[in-house]
C-alpha cells in the first residue's frame, strides 16, 4: 500500500505506484489530463506525490523514450516555418515541464551523444542547467565553478538600467549608470532577456599589469581621463516622502514650515530651502541633515494638563531631513494623495557618483576588486599607437583562481572591438580561441593578445609584453561614499548614555569583548579605563547606605534622603552601571555600595 | 668550592632545586671548572628570568587566547584523518572539548600499560594482554534459544572451548542466576528455571545473558600490544585503572589512563592534573599545532587546584568566580543576583571584569601598580639629568 498525496493532502492508497505514477505520465503527455500535473514516486519513503499548486518552479524538458528524443528534426524545420509553436510541442508531449518533484524520478541527459535507454528526458540545451545570472557569464565553462558562481552573485549586484521608467519611478533607492554599454562579448541569454536596454556595465580597456603596489591584493588601477571622459558615473536616487497623517481627536500633521517656539525647533538654518509649502524645490542642492519637507505633528503623548494647552506649545517637529552623510540635488518632487486621503509628498534626491578610491568592480568572472589608485593619463603605461588602458589589473589575481574565462574574455572583447561585432560565446559552446588568435593576427596584433608597452612615467619600453584587451566590467553597489564613517565625539543613546550604534546613528565603532580582553593581556588598563569612559558619571553616594544621594541645586549641598546627616562620597562610575544597581532595586534587591572616601 | 663563590651561587634562590640539581649534574658530567660553572649558572639565569612573567600579567587571558586561537584552527582540520592503524582516539578540537569541560567518561577512553621489568617482554605482553580483554557471552555463543515450555535457556557455544573457560562460565552464570541449575552437555548451555518464573521474566534474562561477564578486565573493550622503544606496551579500548593495577605484571608508575575523572579517584588529584596536562598538550601536538606548557598548566591548575576536578565553564571554574557581577554577567544571571541577594554577597571588586563593569582601571598590567615609589635625590647619588 502506497500513499498518495495531492498538494500536500492525503488522497489514497495504491499498490501499483510505478503503474499509477506512469499511468498519469502517459495520459498526460496525450493530453487526456491538464500539462499541468506533476506526479512523482519516491520509494525510499513510499510515497506518491501529485502536485498542481500554483507558483511551482518548473522547467521544460525534451521527453526520451527508448533512448530516442521525441523531439525531431521535423519539428524543428516546422518550427522555423512557424508552422508550430513551442505550446504546440507541450500538447503533443514532445516537451514537458518538471518540477523539483518530479525531477527526482527523471534521469536527465546533457546532451544528445550520451543519450541511454535508461534517459528519460533530454536538456534542450546544456546551458539550461545555470540559472539567469551564471548563463551570462561569458566563457563560464573556462573558469572554476565558485567563481561562476561569484560572479553570477555580482551581476546582481551591477549598478545599469535597472528600469528604463526610472525618471517616473520613486523607489526608496536606487542607481542607475550614466553611459551603460551593452557587453562586447554576449551569450545567447542576452538577447533573450533584452540585457541591450538593461545593460549593468561598460566594456573598458585593461591591461594585465602591476603598477607600483597599488593595485596589490585585488586592487584595481583606473585612469584618471576615463574616469573624466565619463567612465563609470552613475546616480544614485533616494526618496524622502511624508505624509500629512489624521489623528484621533481631529488633529493632523501639518506639511509646512514649523514655526519657531513648537518642540524640536531646529533653527533657520535647518529650513532654509523651504519656499513657502514646506516643500524643497527641485533642483536645491541639499546637505547631510537638511531639511527636504517641513512637517510639525501633534504630540503623541499627551499629560493630563497638556491637553488643554492648544497651538503651538502643543506641536512636535517631525520633519524629513536628508540621510546623515548624504549630499544631492533635489531631482524631482511628487504631490499626491495616498490610501487614506491624506496628502503625501515624495522628494527624489540625486547624487552623481563618480568612481573614487574604495568603490568596487567586477568583471563577470568573480574577479573583484575596488579601486586602490587613480592615476592621471600621463603616467598610465601606454602602447606603440598611443592606447591608454582604463583599469590597470593585477596578475597575481589569475593564477589561484584559474578564471581563464577572464582572459579569454579580454581576448574575445579585443577582437570584438577591433571587428566591430558583438561575439556570441555560448556556455558549453564557446566561440572557439583559436579563431580568436586568428583573427587577431589577421588584424596586425600579436596571437597571444600581448602589447608593447611603455611606463608613462619613464618612458622606457617594458621588459615583457603585456597582455591587453576589452573586457566588460561592473560598477557594483558597494560605494565608498555610502559606507563611509568616523566618529570622535557625537550622539549617545537616551537609556544607557552609551554611544549609539551604526552610520545612520553617527554611531560609534564598538570595542567588544575580544578586543577588550586584548588590552587587558597587553596589560593596558588605563588606555582600558579611557575607552570605557563613554558614559563615565559621577554619582554622590551615602556612606552610611550606600545609595545614590540628592544635590539639592537651590541649597547647594548634597544630602542623602535617607539618612539625612550622613556623609556623602563622590563615585565615578559608568552610566551603565549606575543604571544596573537601578534596576536591581527596582527588583527588590538592595545593591548597597560600601565607599570610602 | 669557596666560601665566597658558595655565597655568590646561593643568591640565585631565583632557581627552583631541579635547575639547580641539573646544574650540579652537567658540571659534574662535563667536568666543568670553577668559573666554567659560574659562567653557566649566569646563563641559566639569565634564561630563566626571561621566562618569568611580570607581576600583573594577565596571565589567565593570554592562557586562554593562546589555547583559543589555535583551537579555532582545530575546527577546519579534525575528522580528516582516514586509514590510520590501531584505535580510533577521539582527538583534535571535540578531544580539547572533553578534557576542559572534564567529561564524566571519555568519548573513547584509553588506557597504556606498562608492564615491570621482569615481565617486559613480547610473551608476557600478549598474554598479559589476551587476558585482560573483556569477554562476554556472547563471545563464545553461536546461538540462543528460549524453551518456554521447560522454562529454559540454551545457548549453543563455539567449538573447541578449554575445559577452564567452561568452568568460569558455568560459575559466573551460576552466580548471577541462583535460581537456575546451569548445566553444559556436548555444546549446548542449559539453563532451567523453576517452573513458577514469569514468561516476561524469561525473556528480559534472554535478552541480557549474552553480556555475563566471562573473563578479563570489565571495561576492556579491545587490546593492541605495541613497541615503544624498549618497552613493550599494551594500549586498551576501554579504561579500568583501579583493576588493572592490580595485576602483578603492570608497572604501577607508569600506567596510565586518559579518563581524568578515573584518575583522581584512583590516584588522586595531582595525577588527574598531570593527565589534563599529558592529554591537552598531545592533543594539541598530534594537530601540528605549538601551544606552550605554561598555559595549559595554568588551566590544569586551575581546575584541580580546589581538590576536585572542576570544568572550564558555568558549573566549574567560571561559575566559581569570586564576584557577583562577574558571575552573573557570564552565565545565569537571574541565578547568581537572587543568590548574592539571599546571601548578602560582598562583591570586592578584585577581579578584571567587575572593574570593566563600573569602568574602574583594572587591577592587571599598568592597573596593578597603586603606590609608585619615587627616588629621592641626594643619599643614592643623584640622577645625571638633575
Amino acid at each position: 500500500m502506497t500513499n498518495v498525496f495531492f498538494n500536500g493532502m492525503f488522497l489514497g492508497t495504491t499498490d501499483k505506484p510505478e503503474e499509477f505514477v506512469k499511468f498519469i505520465r502517459e495520459n498526460r503527455r496525450k493530453g487526456l489530463i491538464t500539462e499541468q500535473v506533476n506526479v512523482a514516486y519516491h520509494p525510499h519513503l513510499d510515497e506518491v506525490r501529485i502536485y498542481t499548486d500554483p507558483g511551482r518552479a518548473r522547467r521544460p524538458l525534451i521527453v526520451v523514450e527508448n533512448g530516442k528524443p521525441k523531439l525531431t528534426k521535423e519539428h524543428i524545420e516546422k518550427l522555423k516555418k512557424g508552422e508550430i509553436k513551442w505550446s504546440d510541442l507541450i500538447k503533443e508531449g514532445v516537451i514537458e515541464l518538471l518540477d523539483a518533484e518530479e525531477e527526482e524520478n527523471a534521469y536527465i541527459a546533457l546532451t544528445e551523444d550520451e543519450l541511454t535507454p535508461e534517459h528519460t528526458h533530454l536538456e534542450l540545451d546544456p546551458s539550461t542547467i545555470m540559472g539567469l545570472s551564471a548563463s551570462m557569464l561569458p566563457y563560464a565553462e573556462f573558469d572554476r565553478g565558485d567563481r561562476v558562481n561569484y560572479g553570477a552573485k555580482m551581476i546582481g549586484q551591477a549598478i545599469g538600467m535597472f528600469s528604463l521608467n526610472f525618471l517616473s519611478r520613486v523607489d526608496t533607492k536606487s542607481n542607475v549608470l550614466i553611459y551603460p554599454q551593452k557587453p562586447l562579448v554576449q551569450t545567447r541569454t542576452y538577447k533573450t532577456i533584452n540585457f541591450d536596454d538593461h545593460a549593468g556595465g561598460q566594456n573598458i580597456v585593461i591591461a594585465i599589469l602591476s603598477y607600483e603596489g597599488y593595485n596589490m591584493e585585488d586592487a584595481i588601477i583606473f585612469n584618471k581621463a576615463s574616469i573624466e571622459r565619463g567612465l563609470f558615473w552613475s546616480m544614485m536616487f533616494r526618496t524622502y516622502e511624508a505624509e500629512e497623517k489624521r489623528y484621533m481627536g481631529g488633529q493632523e500633521d501639518i506639511i509646512g514650515i514649523p514655526q519657531p517656539g513648537i518642540r524640536g525647533y531646529a533653527g533657520e538654518d535647518a529650513y532654509k530651502h523651504l519656499p513657502e509649502d514646506g516643500i524643497v524645490n527641485p533642483e536645491t542642492e541639499v546637505d547631510s541633515d537638511q531639511v527636504l519637507i517641513g512637517k510639525t505633528s501633534p504630540l503623541r503623548f499627551l499629560g493630563s494638563m497638556d491637553q488643554f494647552i492648544t497651538g503651538l506649545e502643543n506641536m512636535r517637529e517631525s520633519s524629513v531631513r536628508l540621510r546623515h552623510g548624504d549630499h544631492g540635488i533635489v531631482d524631482r518632487v511628487f504631490i499626491t494623495e495616498s490610501a487614506d486621503g491624506n496628502k503625501l509628498v515624495k522628494v527624489v534626491v540625486r547624487d552623481l557618483k563618480k568612481p573614487e578610491i574604495g568603490d568596487k568592480f567586477a568583471s563577470r568572472h568573480g574577479q573583484k576588486g575596488v579601486i586602490g589608485l587613480i592615476v592621471p593619463p600621463e603616467e598610465m603605461p601606454f602602447t606603440r599607437n598611443g592606447l591608454v588602458p582604463d583599469i590597470i589589473f593585477n596578475p597575481h589575481g589569475v593564477p589561484s583562481r584559474m578564471t581563464i574565462g577572464h582572459l579569454l574574455e579580454i581576448l574575445a572583447g579585443k577582437v570584438a572591438a577591433l571587428k566591430g561585432e558583438i561575439i556570441e560565446s555560448n556556455p558549453f559552446d564557446p566561440y572557439p580561441e583559436e579563431k580568436l588568435r586568428e583573427l587577431l593576427e589577421k588584424m596586425g596584433f600579436r596571437y597571444d593578445g600581448r602589447e608593447v608597452l611603455y611606463d608613462g612615467r619613464t618612458g622606457k619600453k617594458f621588459r615583457s609584453m603585456i597582455f591587453t584587451g576589452v573586457i566588460y566590467y561592473q560598477k557594483l553597489d558597494h560605494l565608498v561614499s555610502n559606507k563611509i564613517h568616523a566618529r570622535s565625539r557625537g550622539p549617545v543613546t537616551l537609556l544607557t548614555k552609551q554611544p549609539t550604534e551604526g552610520r545612520s546613528k553617527e554611531g560609534g565603532l564598538r570595542l567588544g569583548e575580544m578586543e577588550k580582553d586584548c588590552l587587558i593581556g597587553h596589560g593596558a588598563a588605563l588606555l582600558l579605563k579611557e575607552r570605557f569612559d563613554s558614559d563615565k558619571t559621577t554619582v554622590y553616594v551615602c556612606q552610611n547606605c550606600g545609595m545614590p544621594a540628592i544635590y539639592d541645586r537651590i541649597k547647594g549641598k548634597v544630602y542623602c534622603p535617607v539618612c539625612k546627616d550622613s556623609k556623602i562620597v563622590e563615585v565615578e562610575m559608568s552610566y551603565a552601571f549606575k543604571l544596573m544597581l537601578d534596576e536591581l532595586k527596582s527588583m527588590l534587591i538592595y545593591p548597597k555600595l560600601v565607599v570610602e572616601e | 668550592m669557596s666560601q665566597k663563590s658558595q655565597m655568590k651561587y646561593s643568591v640565585s634562590d631565583l632557581l627552583p632545586r631541579r635547575v639547580w640539581n641539573e646544574i650540579e649534574r652537567v658540571s659534574k658530567e662535563r667536568k666543568l671548572t670553577e668559573s666554567q660553572k659560574k659562567k653557566l649558572i649566569e646563563e641559566v639565569i639569565k634564561h630563566y628570568s626571561k621566562a618569568f612573567f611580570e607581576p600583573g600579567e594577565a596571565i589567565g587571558i593570554i592562557a586562554a587566547q593562546s589555547i583559543s586561537e589555535p583551537a579555532t584552527q582545530m575546527t577546519m582540520r579534525t575528522y580528516h584523518f582516514a586509514g590510520s592503524a590501531g584505535i580510533q582516539v577521539t582527538l583534535g578540537l571535540p578531544r580539547m572539548i572533553e578534557i576542559f569541560d572534564a567529561k564524566k567518561e571519555p568519548e573513547t577512553p584509553m588506557m597504556t600499560i606498562y608492564l615491570k621489568k621482569e615481565y617486559n617482554d613480547i610473551r608476557h605482553a600478549k598474554k598479559l594482554a589476551d587476558e585482560i580483554k573483556e569477554r562476554n557471552l556472547q563471545f563464545y555463543a553461536t546461538d540462543i534459544r528460549l524453551d518456554l515450555e521447560n522454562f529454559q535457556i540454551k545457548i549453543r557455544l563455539k567449538d573447541g572451548i578449554k575445559k577452564s573457560v567452561l568452568d568460569t562460565i558455568l560459575t559466573s552464570l551460576q552466580k548471577k542466576f541462583k535460581e537456575a541449575k546451569v548445566r553444559i552437555r556436548g555444546s549446548v548451555l542449559t539453563l532451567e528455571f523453576p517452573s513458577d518464573t514469569d514468561f516476561k521474566k524469561l525473556q528480559k534474562i534472554k535478552k541480557v545473558i549474552l553480556y555475563t561477564h566471562v573473563s578479563g578486565i570489565s571495561g576492556i573493550k579491545n587490546v593492541i600490544v605495541r613497541k615503544e622503544g624498549d618497552d613493550w606496551v599494551i594500549n586498551t579500548l576501554g579504561s579500568n585503572l583501579s583493576e588493572i593495577l592490580k595485576l602483578k605484571e603492570v608497572d604501577v608508575k607508569r600506567t596510565k589512563t586518559n579518563n581524568i575523572h578515573e584518575t583522581e579517584k584512583v590516584l588522586g588529584i595531582e595525577a588527574a592534573r598531570n593527565v589534563i596536562i599529558q592529554e591537552a598538550m598531545s592533543t594539541l601536538q598530534q594537530q601540528g599545532l605549538n601551544v606552550d606548557i605554561r598555559h595549559i598548566l595554568l588551566v590544569a591548575d586551575a581546575m584541580t587546584f580546589s581538590g576536585r576536578v572542576k570544568a572550564v565553564g558555568r558549573y566549574g571554574v567560571a561559575g566559581s568566580k569570586a564576584s557577583v557581577l562577574a558571575r552573573a554577567a557570564f552565565e545565569e544571571t537571574i541565578k547568581h543576583l537572587t543568590k548574592a541577594a539571599l546571601k548578602a554577597e560582598v562583591d570586592e571588586f578584585k577581579g578584571i571584569f567587575e572593574n570593566v563593569m563600573v569602568g574602574q582601571v583594572v587591577p592587571a598590567g599598568t592597573g596593578m601598580v597603586e603606590l609608585v615609589a619615587t627616588f629621592g635625590r641626594g643619599e643614592h647619588g643623584s640622577r645625571k639629568e638633575d
